[in-house]
């Protein structure tokens, strides 16, 4: 039988072999679209689609799609060799193509890159210096801010004047977002710097059949070319910790910890607000969405009055190109990326100074708007927009706000699930995880759609028919609204909850039954119930059991079935197992492999969709650390998700940190280690860590769940 | 807890709390069953089930409480809620008018739709934000009622007692003002509820729907209970 979630695996997990991928993307191609964003003074060329601005210094890339729905620009490739392979099929190569979700053709391009001034640092993690030519420059180079140029398919082209951006330099002030070159440029900076020197970015075309387990020896090559001098550096301190020596001119995350802090209202007088729009400008991730009418409908930060202005003008933004209907999909502030998203009358906007890609940022918005659906259901949110364009959305969705506000949360703070659209599961042996999954088979009643044992954050045991499987993008949405937003948890009680889970079914509710089991309360009195916990600590402890439905009425019949699971679970000892495995907690990267440099590690198997890691402690327990831990792997998780000819294996060595990505057909995998840790030692560590892996497979992940 | 003498007869009861959204229905029952109280309780999603034992001088009730959302986009859930409930507590909250407005309406409806016998307990909460001298006459006659205009003094009150009880008679309801905040009348509202419930319509079982039919008769359809001082503190929830 099938793993618990097979046939639910995202068409990320799909693969192609690159002859296919080639055949669509033609060298003529390459050079077509080339042009339309590359030349370096393309100002007149009448294809461009792509409008950069020069605007008070900063430059902002506008990227679109061109009416035909074609990708009006390229993706950049991250490297020299790579770029040359790809442009010369037939040469046999096998390369594994990431195919990332269904809307693949919708997938946007990433815009150009922003021009690297000199002596300033570069946005772009890997870009080489050899290739000027690739870097976006502003293609109409004319100091007023007024004067736009701009194609139209029947060939003409006008000059005129466009509100809106002077509205942005002004409001939105872009040049204020990106002054102090905000987060990512100073690390990036080193980033790119100790890669220009092609000895540390190494990549991959072998056949990815042979590279399970011989990862060495696809880096063998890197490794004969380094410098003897870099040996012997190398030599020393491998097991540095990452991130430890930031100087102290690196403020790039300084005021990360405010991050999460509320901004006030605007006082009835509206005299705080500039001091407030100071604290809104200084956060580092912004999340909005309005209507395509322009009613605002959500922001993380700030409060109505505080953020009108700022939908007016994205309202007017994105409304503009889509009366052209021509796409806006984002732009690059300095630092800053704007991400946008359409969805029928829903604008999607992120604003990211954190370093996420345009594909990242843009499934983000994608789970925001899974949450909306799964408050409302799609027919019901179509429904209220074509009675009423103009409707105020706010209301209906009234109480989702705390649900999208942890999403963002736990977007900005870097989830691992999140980035790999993959869940994790408690560690338990597989005989253990057998009987379980048995339980839940034998106490099933009737109206049981799927059920699920969560503990710690952590599945335990999934059971479904064999129809239907569970998407990891439904999954998020129920852990966030258990797990990381407050209301049900601390409500106490058992709770009985309409939700439309959009992966599995948009237009309609499934009923949700949830009770949190009380670990240190064992007797039957333990519907008595608990008293809340809000302490972060006790979350981790938590078991809760989630019985999901299509009946309604059957809140009673699944509060019996969790009654008697919960009395056989601890009958048969596997609650006291659940208890156990859960406070272990994750074991740290020493006691997966004694003396290992390896600092963190991320492995994800792509056939269970299932991730696992070591706990982020000792190294990345502060908010900062564990951010800048994440934000590296955003970036190497970036690197080998490129749409076209992504890297396979990665070695990326900044100042503070070093780091290797491995993607093979079964797992990719991201670790981490200290500055100085040797390409040798990453290579061993991340080979020990893999084979580690390999043995405890069937304990990590849950393969082959409770299916009826 | 007090289990430990003579088995007292015991019988559930179940109960549903209806409002408008924020007024502070699961912070009563928060406060009930736990006694204990959150500045910044979250909206309720769908509804909570929970249970908590009243032990009264003759018997113990055990309430099986459902703690329904207020937020509009739940309200056509609520039926399945009210549907076999034998005690229903409507809350207000007593600096928004508009939340008045709203539990007419679920009142209305209750004794449209549910079960003839329902015990209906009207509670105005946040009686904290009210200056009032709370201590030990919270229904009392206060005649400075109306009370818009005492915003300075820190009185937030916006629905005058007078005005609520009023209603309550009229439509044959208890009537209590509670804060869930300092804990005043919570207590008092659930032992009246089971004091109130007639012991014909009393029977052990949980099963939904159980107790229905037979017991629930005619002539209860009104009980007819303004006088919850009379029950209140003495006989209250041992919990
Ligand atoms: N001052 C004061 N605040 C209260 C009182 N009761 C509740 N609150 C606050 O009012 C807000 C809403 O309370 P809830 O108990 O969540 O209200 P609710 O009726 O359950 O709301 P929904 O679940 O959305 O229907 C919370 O911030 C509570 O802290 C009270 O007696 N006094
Ligand atoms: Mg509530």
């Amino acid at each position: 039988m099938g793993d618990p979630l097979d046939g639910c695996n995202p068409p990320s997990d799909a693969h192609v072999l690159a002859s296919n991928s080639q055949a669509q993307y033609s060298p003529e191609e390459t050079a077509k679209h080339g042009e339309e964003t590359m030349t370096p003074d393309g100002e007149n060329d009448p294809t461009t689609t792509s409008k950069d601005k020069k605007l008070n210094g900063s430059n902002i890339t506008i990227t679109t799609e061109t009416p035909e729905g074609k990708q009006a620009q390229v993706q950049e490739n991250e490297n020299d060799n790579e770029a040359e392979n790809e442009n010369q099929p037939g040469e046999g190569q096998t390369v594994v193509e990431e195919e990332e979700g269904k809307e693949e053709e919708e997938r946007p391009p990433l815009p150009p890159r922003p021009p690297r001034t000199s002596g300033e640092s570069s946005l772009t993690p890997f870009s080489p210096s050899s290739r000027p030519a690739l870097q976006s420059r502003p293609t109409t180079a004319v100091a007023s801010v007024e004067v736009h140029t701009r194609s139209f398919s029947d060939g003409l082209r006008g000059f005129f004047s466009i509100p809106g951006y002077r509205a942005i330099s002004e409001s939105l002030s872009i040049t204020g977002l990106s002054t102090g070159q905000s987060t990512p440029a100073v690390r990036k900076a080193s980033i790119s710097e100790s890669l220009i020197d092609d000895t540390s970015s190494l990549l991959s075309h072998a056949p990815h059949s042979n590279m399970d387990g011989d990862l060495a020896g696809l880096l063998a090559d890197g490794m004969n070319a380094k410098s003897p001098a870099w040996k012997l550096l190398s030599t020393q301190a491998e097991s540095g910790n990452p991130f430890e020596g930031i100087d102290d001119d690196d403020t790039s995350l300084a005021n990360f910890e405010h991050e999460f802090d509320e901004i006030d209202a605007v006082d009835s007088k509206g005299e705080n607000e500039e001091q407030l729009l100071v604290q809104f400008k200084a956060k580092f991730k912004h999340y909005m969405i309005l209507s395509s009418a322009g009613k605002p409908i959500y922001s993380r930060h700030g409060d109505q009055n505080l953020i009108n202005g700022y939908i007016g003008v994205i309202q007017t933004i994105i409304s503009f190109y889509e009366e052209e209907n021509d796409h806006l999909l984002g732009f690059v502030a300095g630092g800053t990326r704007f991400a946008i998203k359409i969805d029928g009358p829903l604008y999607f906007v992120a604003i990211s100074k954190l370093g996420e890609s345009d594909s990242q940022l843009r499934a983000q918005l994608d789970a925001l708007y899974k949450q909306i659906l799964s408050t409302l259901t799609l027919p019901t949110l179509t429904q209220l927009f074509s009675n009423r364009p103009n409707t105020d959305l706010r209301r209906p969705l009234d109480g989702t706000e705390t649900l999208l506000s942890s999403l963002a949360d736990t977007f900005t703070k870097g989830s691992p699930s999140a980035l790999l659209s993959a869940l994790e599961c408690l560690k338990v042996r597989k005989s253990h995880r057998y009987i379980i999954n048995n339980t839940l088979l034998k106490t099933r009643t009737k109206s049981l759609l799927y059920g699920l044992i969560v503990a710690g954050g952590r599945l335990v045991s999934v059971v479904r028919p064999k129809r239907h499987s569970l998407h990891p993008s439904d999954l998020q949405l129920i852990f966030n609204m258990l797990f990381e937003a407050e209301g049900i948890k601390a409500g106490g009680g058992e709770n009985w909850i309409p939700i439309c889970l959009p992966a599995f079914n948009n237009k309609g509710y499934l009923y949700m039954y949830v009770s949190f089991i009380d670990a240190n309360h064992d007797d039957e009195t333990s519907d008595k119930q608990s008293t809340t916990t809000n302490d972060d600590d006790d979350r981790d402890d938590e078991i809760a059991v989630i019985l999901i439905s299509t009946n309604k009425e059957s809140f009673f019949e699944l509060k019996d079935m969790r009654d008697d699971l919960v009395k056989q679970l601890r009958k048969n000892g596997s609650m006291e197992i659940i208890k156990t495995a859960v406070s272990q907690g994750r074991p740290s990267t020493t006691d997966i492999v004694p003396g290992t440099p390896l600092k963190h590690f991320l492995y994800k198997s792509r056939a269970n969709v299932q991730f696992t890691m070591p706990s982020f402690s000792p190294n990345f327990t502060s908010t900062i650390k564990r951010r800048r831990l994440m934000s590296l792997y955003h970036e190497l998780h970036a690197s080998t998700h490129v749409k076209y000819s992504p890297v396979k294996v990665l070695h990326n060595v900044s100042r503070d940190s070093s780091a290797l990505a491995w993607i093979t057909a079964d797992f990719e995998f991201y670790c981490v280690a200290g500055p100085k840790a040797s390409r040798a030692a990453l290579t061993e560590g991340a080979d020990k860590v893999i084979k580690w892996m390999k043995r405890e497979e069937e304990r990590v992940f849950i393969i082959g769940g409770a299916v009826f | 807890m007090a289990e430990a003498t003579a088995p007292k007869p015991s019988s559930s009861v179940k109960l549903v709390l209806l409002g408008e959204a924020a007024v502070g229905k699961s912070s009563l029952v928060l406060r009930f069953v736990n006694n204990d109280f959150q500045e910044n309780k979250e909206p309720t999603i769908g509804a909570a089930f929970l249970t908590q034992k009243c032990n009264l001088p003759t018997r113990t009730i055990k309430f099986e409480i459902w703690d329904t959302a207020g937020q509009e986009r739940f309200a056509s859930l609520a039926p399945m809620y009210y549907r076999n409930a034998q005690s229903a507590l409507v809350v207000y909250d007593l600096t928004k008018p508009t939340s008045l407005v709203k539990a007419k309406h679920w009142v209305a409806e209750l004794q449209r739709q549910a079960s003839p016998g329902i015990v209906i307990a009207l509670v105005g909460n946040k009686l904290d934000l009210t200056n009032e001298t709370t201590s030990s006459n919270p229904l009392g006659d206060d005649t400075d009622t109306d009370a818009a205009e005492g915003e300075d003094d820190g009185d937030a009150r916006k629905v005058s007692t007078a005005e609520a009880k009023s209603y309550a008679e009229e439509e044959g309801l208890l009537f209590f003002e509670t804060s869930a905040k300092t804990g005043i009348n919570v207590t008092e509202v659930f032992t009246a509820i089971a004091n109130a419930i007639p012991e014909t319509s009393l029977k052990g079982a949980r099963g939904p729907g159980a107790a229905q039919t037979a017991s629930r008769t005619e002539d209860q359809s009104r009980v007819n209970l303004t006088g919850p001082r009379d029950n209140a503190s003495k006989e209250g929830c041992a919990c």
